[in-house]
């Protein structure tokens, strides 16, 4: 073969510079390095954020989603488990089935009505054994050997993965215990319901966007709302958590009382510090998510997969490519099946926050397309990312660009990039 | 004057504030009580209930304008808001219910005009001193996608 193994071992050819505080700007921009991701890292071993749980609660219920740009559809059968399996028919590579989330006793290709029970077997086909003894498939077809390829599942606290990839590792060993401890943190014993989906499309690499998740540098001082509320204040106490592989993180923070006094902002002049008020300041009434301080959890799993909590706004985003300069991040809202009707009032006002219109989150649907207007004839050129040293380690300290450099770690390595020889 | 008179002046000036200008009195179309969503058609149709923005009073409205202008950081940018003719569904001398589409158009930047968004406002107008106010809105906008962000109010 094949045209698929091409893109990798060109990669190979490339080189990469051998500290993780350099990220070359043609990663962004090269059409090659985007198909070779699309086998490298999306069918690579890796373990993919699909859907919740609680979206397919009863048998039939199913979810059409992608993998990078892979369609692939899980559903819930009616033995109660959950599968996955590719999104396009064995035939002649249709769409199986094109509603993002819907309800099935089975699935039939519109195209020519070939037929899949709900673990992905196909089950039927029209006029197999074709019309008054003519046509139809030939004696040795065998319907076992064409159904979809099936995905290896994941169910972390109601959170779905899935991997293309026969080598991937056990989620267990793949997320590690500190990031699996803070999954459980929000996630732990509940039952999420949804309160929302939305699609944002930004004009930039896909990678763009991971490395702002992973950038708690920036947060307090591109989003005026986080400091002047006193969200996120780097002076609070908080911290960084960077898997030991690098490539999952995350960021917190808990109130601070003492800190909110003091004058850190001011002495550098950023412009944050505003003096800015709500005339409805309930937007930011909360309350303990799961009884503890913490009002800040952003948590990446590699490569694409976000769960947030910002005070009362808990979140999933899962990020996809769709073209080199072009992602979609897919929000989805949640609230708890024991939410209170006052803690619902609470998370409706917070949905403010977060979304392609959130107060703070809305920067971060333009930055992206900035930085990849920005890096336009730059393709030779390098990110620098030494904030917090050149390690990507855990720390106390959110400024540093650690878990920033965690991500390019396990990226470069499952990219199979030459590193650039010592000096 | 009928309630097809009322709300079509109403939304003449409403998309009049955030198209052209001043952008503080998009609020003053509300009542103090008023409820505002900006949701998609999917998300309506399940009958889910956040918002990209979500308001339950006028000071909300207010903050949000404070925001865009004192707060929020983004490329500059402008709507060109086209109200189609409202469907009065429901009117007595109080108020009314209808339904109006839209199509909002963007240049951000020195960029091109580029088709925004597209969807229909469901409304709830009461009438008082012989003008139309929203007591809620919800703005349905038809694709379940949002290109870049959304800053201004639909």
């Amino acid at each position: 073969m094949s045209e698929g193994n091409r893109p990798a071992t060109a990669m190979a050819e490339r080189t990469w510079p051998r500290s993780l505080t350099e990220v070359p700007y043609w990663v962004f921009q090269d059409e090659e390095v985007y198909k070779a991701e699309q086998e490298n890292i999306f069918h690579g071993p890796f373990w993919s954020y699909l859907c919740l749980e609680a979206e397919l609660a009863e048998p039939g219920d199913f979810c059409a989603t992608f993998i990078g740009e892979q369609p692939v559809l899980v559903t819930r059968d009616h033995d109660g488990e959950i599968y996955a399996f590719e999104n396009r028919c064995a035939h002649r590579g249709a769409l199986i089935a094109m509603e993002h989330y819907g309800h099935a006793k089975d699935f039939t290709c519109v195209y020519h009505a070939w037929t899949y029970n709900l673990q992905g077997d196909l089950t039927g086909v029209a006029f197999e054994e074709g019309i008054n003894g003519k046509g139809g498939m030939g004696k040795d077809f065998c319907k076992a050997a064409h159904s979809p390829r099936r995905l290896r599942l994941a169910n972390v606290h109601g959170l779905i993965f899935g991997s293309l990839n026969n080598d991937v590792p056990q989620i267990e060993e793949y997320l590690g215990q500190e990031i699996l401890d803070r999954i459980e943190r929000l996630l732990g014993d509940r039952k999420p319901v949804v309160l929302g989906r939305f699609t944002q499309t930004l004009p930039n690499n896909w990678k763009l966007y991971m490395e702002n998740v992973k950038d708690s540098y920036h947060a307090s001082i591109l989003h005026l709302f986080f400091t002047t509320f006193g969200l996120n204040k780097l002076n609070q106490k908080g911290g960084i958590i960077v898997s030991e592989n690098g490539g999952h993180h995350v960021s917190w923070s808990a109130i601070n009382r003492e800190a909110e006094a003091a004058s850190h902002y001011k002495d550098q002049k950023i412009r944050s510090d505003s003096g800015y008020q709500l005339e409805d300041p309930s937007l930011v009434d909360s309350f303990s998510e799961v009884g503890d301080d913490i009002t800040l959890q952003i948590l990446s799993v590699y490569p694409g997969f976000v769960l947030q909590q910002i005070q009362n706004s808990i979140a999933v985003r899962q990020v996809l490519p769709t073209e080199v300069g072009s992602t979609n991040l897919n929000w989805t809202y949640l609230g708890f099946e024991d939410d209170s009707e006052e803690q619902q009032l609470i998370r409706m006002k917070q949905s403010n926050l977060v979304g392609p219109a959130g107060y703070v989150s809305m920067e971060d649907g333009a930055i992206g397309g900035f930085v990849q207007r920005g890096i336009a004839g730059a393709s030779n050129e390098f990110a620098t990312v030494q904030m917090g040293g050149d390690q990507a380690l855990s720390s106390e300290s959110r400024v540093t660009e650690a878990s920033i450099r965690g991500f390019w770690k396990v990226y470069r390595a499952a990219m199979g990039f030459s590193i650039e020889e010592e000096a | 004057m009928d309630a097809l008179n009322l709300i079509s002046r109403s939304q003449g000036f409403y998309v009049r504030a955030i198209d052209d200008g001043p952008i503080e009195e998009w609020p003053e179309f509300f009542t103090d009580d008023a409820f505002y969503k900006v949701t998609t058609a999917d998300n309506h149709s399940r009958g889910l209930p956040a918002g990209v923005i979500w308001a339950n009073n006028k000071a909300m409205l207010k903050d949000r304008v404070s925001a865009l202008k004192d707060a929020n950081i983004y490329e500059p940018h402008a709507y060109r808001h086209m109200l189609g003719q409202p469907a009065i569904l429901e009117e007595d001398r109080t108020g009314a219910t209808s339904e109006t589409s839209f199509l909002v158009l963007r240049v951000t930047g020195n960029g091109p005009t580029d088709v925004f968004a597209s969807g229909r406002y469901l409304d709830e107008y009461v009438f008082i001193d012989g003008k139309a106010l929203l007591k809620k809105r919800i703005v349905v906008c038809d694709s379940s996608r949002i290109d870049t962000l959304l800053v201004l109010p639909l």
